[in-house]
């Protein structure tokens, strides 16, 4: 159903993304779970640093600019851009408006 | 991370970080799959019944206690509650729980047989966003299904399903209970759902409720395990089933879920009274855990002894030395006790064959602790809940254990 998004849904370090309005966070232990209203899925972040990223995603001019923020290394940059990919193909996080 | 609610003192010590399947069992802060039966009233009589509903109990939540309970599960973040019952519908302030609901940022699924999905209300579902709304269907074809669920359950789950299809609702759930009679139509359910833009969702049939009663000649054959879970793995892509078949696992890869017992870590159960039980599956005493009257829902959730003793580390008893023990956890908790089998022991429909052995032995199936059926059957009662009402032997069979296991072997 969502095939079609998650082929367009490669989040680049230059973009604007944030959290989207219809997906609601709640903290847990391992992270937080994310529920999305409006398609009904759920999805377990289960790391502190991805909420943490998350998070910062709107408030930051571009990607780059919240792993900066949250202190993900280098190194870790290639795992997290997949982590933010996952959730933009269920609509989870989406590209700001400009 | 800022609204870590403690468990008390008593409670396991849960993990930080790490692996998630780990997290579950340790419990998390709010249930992730919430069930609530808003009444045990029901026009229907089914003969596997999970809650024995019929009757409305007169204890039944107000409208205003149901208020209370969303503004509770709204704050404890609750993101969505499955309503079922008895059949919700009939409860004359449903429709306005669900808008409630809604309002207060929870999201409904509920479950019906269809009874008031009528054109005018499956436009206005259609016209709603967060509420999602699941048929139950137990047979592809009347015969099957009616047999179950009661004369006429096929035609008003069918029309309730073309309603919201011709109204335009979106992804509606066909749920079917998988029985030892709908198992060789698990193509013909796809169908339906197919042509009706919904959703097929398939699950287990649990020894609960008046599912004790029919459970032994319902629960799929041993060879229907193993034709449902390759029906699963072939086809089940698009296909939910509520985390239920991970008893199956051991057949071969995992079927797509947590594979885990959820009860009273990630699930749980407010019945039309408000006392709150482990799992759905599970409406006895002996998984009570409090009453959403005394201090509220969360505070059930987050300091019964009952559900801190279901976060501890489990024993698997017997089952841990099998290889397949990671696979499939032992199985369901509510399956072995309705079954009167030890909980630390395989599950009854083991497919490894240990539950058949399990069940041949002496054991005591668990009186119910609540029942709301009708005393007498309706013009709706099922054929197979008629069936058993168990007639005397004969008609002059005196004996007060005539037709009993234990007359048998006198």
């Amino acid at each position: 159903m969502v095939a079609s998004g998650a082929e367009q849904a490669r989040v680049d370090l230059a973009e604007a993304w944030e959290l989207s309005p219809s997906v609601a966070l709640r903290p847990e232990p391992f992270g937080a779970l994310a529920y999305h209203f409006g398609n009904r899925k759920l999805t377990f972040l289960k790391r502190p640093d991805l909420v943490a990223l998350v998070r910062a995603l709107a408030s930051a001019p571009s990607v780059a600019s919240a792993l900066d923020i949250v202190g993900i290394s280098a190194r870790q940059r290639a795992a997290y851009l997949d982590a933010l990919s996952g959730l933009a193909a269920t609509d989870m996080i989406r590209k700001r408006a400009s | 991370m800022t609204t870590t609610l403690g468990v008390e003192a008593t409670g396991p010590t849960r993990p930080r970080g790490g692996d998630l399947v780990q997290q579950f069992e340790a419990g998390l802060d709010a249930p992730i799959c919430l069930t609530w039966e808003l009444t045990y009233a029901c026009n229907l009589a089914c003969a596997h019944c999970l809650s024995s509903s019929g009757r409305r109990d007169p204890r039944e939540l107000t409208t205003e206690q149901c208020e209370a309970v969303i503004d509770e599960l709204e704050r404890m973040q609750v993101f969505y509650v499955n309503i079922g019952g008895g059949e919700p519908t009939v409860r004359p302030d449903f429709w306005h729980l669900v808008e409630y609901a809604v309002a207060h940022h929870v999201g409904v699924k509920f479950s019906t047989n269809g009874v008031r999905l009528t054109p005018e209300r499956a436009r206005w579902l259609a016209s709603t966003d967060y509420v999602d709304v699941q048929i139950s269907l137990d047979g592809a074809t009347a015969d099957v299904n009616d047999r179950v669920r009661g004369p006429g359950s096929y035609d008003t789950a069918i029309t309730a399903l073309r309603n919201l299809h011709e109204a335009g609702f979106k992804d509606p759930k066909l749920s079917v209970v998988c029985t030892r009679e709908n198992i060789p139509q698990l193509d013909e359910f796809k169908s339906i759902a197919d042509a009706y833009g919904a959703t097929l969702r398939l699950t287990r049939l649990r020894p609960s409720g008046r599912g004790a009663d029919v459970w032994d000649v319902l629960h799929p054959l041993p060879a229907q395990q193993r034709e449902l879970y390759d029906w699963l793995v072939a086809r089940g892509d698009n296909v939910l089933t509520g985390d239920s078949f991970f008893h199956l696992a051991p057949f071969g890869e995992k079927l797509p879920g947590l594979n885990l017992c959820g009860a009273g870590r990630v699930v749980c159960l407010i019945d039309p009274i408000g006392d709150v039980y482990a799992c759905p599956f599970a409406i006895h005493e002996e998984f009570l855990a409090g009453n959403v009257l005394e201090a509220g829902f969360q505070h059930v959730w987050q300091t019964s002894r009952l559900f801190a003793d279901l976060r501890s580390p489990q024993t698997g008893g017997a089952c841990t030395s099998c290889q397949f023990f990671d696979a499939c956890r032992g199985g369901c908790m509510a399956a072995k006790f309705f079954t009167g089998l030890p909980l630390d022991g395989p599950d009854p429909e083991c497919v490894q064959g240990y539950g058949e052995a399990a069940l041949a032995a002496p054991r005591e199936v668990p009186a119910a602790s609540q029942d709301h059926s009708r005393s007498s059957p309706g013009r709706n009662a099922p054929v197979l809940l008629t069936l058993q009402r168990r007639p005397p032997t004969t008609a002059c069979d005196e004996n007060p254990l005539a037709g009993t296991a234990a007359s048998a072997h006198s």
